[in-house]
């Protein structure tokens, strides 16, 4: 097993009084291995920032413990835990010019000042800031002091590095060359860090595994293919996922040698049996209602399917997204042809089976799922 | 301003000049009694021309103030010495107690912290007057009474308050992340106290320390009361001029002009520091 570099166990936050206040964060429990990135996903308010806090020390854990490379330090002001971290915000002294906001910490850890240099500029270079390293804060762009506060954590040698939304700021194009970028840096090191964002390109791109927390709850903690494709419950299979998983309320009707899902507005998909596969099918058997989901990815447009109505239609580039009416709903779904329909265009779709999740009606939670995994 | 009219620009001159003559004419009138004698300033109507005499001056900072009735001895120069002591030493203690407690009720949020802030606010709701005879009785037991130690105390009424709320908004105004980042980067709380709170909030502790100066400066009831002649401000110490055979104007406008320099050099060196400090400490984020 890979030595742990972060253990959480049993984490709670209240904001307020314990057990009264706002439970921001409940029940974490977590372990992050050596050289791992990790991403903290989730909308705002779901517990991902304070969770980053409390690791970096600047929330107090209300309960549980927090272990960084084997030490306990939930209890140790920030300064004993030897973590690194970019602040969504930046914070970058102002007094201090770019060069030495990032030569910081260094100099406070007694480096030699031509390693110190030297590191500046390699961390300078891997950013794209060298022309900007003797300018103050003030004088620079979001996207710059953003750059410069990321390589303020980077050039750190700490047991964590936390980057909380370290690439909001940046431009599409520069975004992308640097999540590249910065993700060999980390890999070639063996540093490893955690990363708080709301964008799931950036926690695809970076993470090896992705916690998708939502109301202080961990929902997830799996590799970006496995939320994909194994969800653990509805809100991973609807928050994971450009654009969102279709779902639908069914109810499972049998008949000889087919399966029926009766969806809402008198709709019914009917498979042959065998259609789907084992686990699939044995689960839709014993039960009578059910969520199925399917990804827009998953749904096509074909002569004999099930009647639907355009309600949108947006061709973004690359990809077409066609929203429809459907059972009592709305149902994406994507085609990488620019496709032209008109608004209230009657089409008729068709959704494998092979590609359904199967979701329990009372608590969201998976149940089964169609596709094989990759 | 490219779009204003001719029109426009001269109403404007018209109006700042109103009003600069509206805030200087007290000052000029007051420094011109300065350095004119009693005669002079009484004559009716007032003249603008006249023979200056340094005469005022020379009575306050030898202490003899010659009136119909004979030669008084006057304590001015001692009563400015006692305004400047007084002062800076008070402003002093509330910098030194004021400006951590002001960031500690910025940053930490505890249990009773707002109340004791609000109470520590309220210090200056109490009309003076009506504090004033319990305190004269608590300090003449406490032996505090006519006493530096005991002037001072009671100038924290005035001071501690004015710099702890105006410094505590400052500090709350420094992006918490800022210190966070510093203090992870190997740094007590103390350091960043030291190190970054204190520079970013410089400018309004500096603005804070100076209202608070100019308050403690200004202040005339508490000084009338807890101190005798020996330990009185300028402010109380003025009274002296108003003797049995009239009011000196000339001596007091003097002893105003000497009285008002030290608040105004103050504020003007003070004021260049702020716009820099200001301007400097720019926080983006």
């Amino acid at each position: 097993m890979i030595p742990s570099a972060l253990t959480i166990s049993g984490v709670d936050k209240f904001y307020g009084p314990i057990d009264r206040g706002v439970h921001a964060v409940q029940n974490l429990t977590m372990e992050i291995g050596r050289g791992e990135i990790v991403a903290l996903l989730g909308s705002s308010g779901c517990g991902k920032t304070s969770t980053l806090r409390m690791i970096a020390g600047f929330e107090e854990v209300s309960r549980g413990t927090i272990s960084v490379a084997g030490r306990k330090v939930h209890t140790l002001p920030p300064v004993k835990r030897n973590v690194a971290m970019a602040f969504e915000g930046y914070s970058l002294y102002p007094p201090l010019t770019v060069r030495e906001n990032m030569a910081f910490a260094l100099k406070a850890a007694k480096l030699r000042k031509s390693d110190v240099d030297a590191k500046v500029a390699s961390i300078a270079k891997l950013l794209e800031i060298e022309d900007i390293l003797e300018r103050y804060p003030s004088s620079i762009s979001g996207g710059q002091q953003q750059r410069a506060s990321l390589g303020r954590a980077l050039i750190r040698e700490a047991d964590l590095h936390l980057l909380d939304e370290p690439m909001g700021q940046l431009e599409p194009q520069l975004r992308a060359v640097l999540r590249g970028r910065i993700k060999h840096f980390i890999k070639e090191r063996g540093l490893t860090a955690i990363l708080v964002t709301h964008d799931q390109t950036e926690a695809n791109a970076l993470a090896d595994r992705i916690a998708v927390m939502e109301g202080g709850v961990l929902q997830q903690f799996d590799t970006p293919d496995m939320l994909k494709q194994r969800p653990a419950n509805l809100f991973t299979g609807t928050f994971v996922g450009e654009p969102p998983m279709n779902v639908f309320e069914a109810y499972v009707g049998t008949a000889a040698d087919k399966i029926n899902l009766r969806l809402p507005d008198g709709l019914s998909l009917d498979y042959d049996k065998d259609a789907f596969s084992g686990s699939v099918r044995d689960e839709l058997l014993k039960r009578q209602r059910v969520v199925i989901g399917i990804r827009p990815y998953a749904v096509r447009r074909s002569k004999d399917g099930v009647p639907a109505t355009v309600s949108a239609n947006q061709w973004l580039g690359d990809q077409t997204h066609i929203a429809a009416d459907f059972a009592g709903g709305s149902l994406v779904l994507v085609e990488h042809d620019r496709t032209r329909l008109e608004l209230g265009a009657p089409i008729n779709i068709s959704i494998d089976p092979k590609n359904l999740h199967v979701f329990d009606q009372s608590s969201g939670m998976a149940i089964s799922h169609g596709m094989e995994l990759a | 301003m490219e779009h204003t009219s001719l029109l426009e620009r001269i109403l404007r001159g018209i109006a700042l000049t109103l009003v600069v003559i509206f805030f200087m004419f007290p000052i000029v009138w007051i420094l011109m009694m300065s350095f004119q004698t009693n005669e002079t300033i009484l004559r009716i109507p007032p003249q603008l021309v006249f023979k200056p005499t340094l005469a005022n001056y020379t009575a306050l900072i030898t202490g003899k103030l010659t009136t119909a009735a004979g030669t008084l001895d006057i304590a001015f120069m001692r009563n400015l010495w006692n305004s400047v002591f007084l002062s800076v030493t008070s402003v002093a203690v509330a910098l030194l107690l004021g400006v951590p407690a002001a960031y500690a009720f910025a940053r930490h949020k505890f249990r009773g912290s707002e109340d004791i802030a609000f109470t520590l606010l309220s210090f200056r709701f109490a009309p003076a007057l009506l504090v004033l005879l319990p305190l004269t009785l608590y300090f003449q037991k406490l032996g505090l009474a006519n006493t530096y130690i005991g002037l001072i105390w009671v100038y924290q009424l005035i001071c501690l308050p004015l710099i702890l709320w105006i410094v505590r908004g400052y500090f709350e105004d420094i992006p918490a992340d800022i210190e966070y980042a510093y203090r992870i980067a190997g740094h007590s709380w103390f350091a960043t106290f030291r190190k970054i709170a204190l520079p970013l909030a410089g400018p309004g502790i500096a603005a804070a320390g100076l209202l608070a100066f100019i308050f403690a400066w200004n202040n005339f009831v508490f000084a009338l009361v807890l101190a005798s002649a020996d330990k009185q401000p300028v402010t109380v110490g003025a009274l002296a001029f108003i003797t049995s055979s009239g009011i000196q104007y000339g001596q007091i406008s003097a002893a105003i002009v000497l009285s008002i320099t030290p608040t105004l050099a103050l504020a003007l060196y003070a004021q260049r520091y702020l716009v820099e400090g200001l301007s400097l400490g720019a926080v983006k984020g």
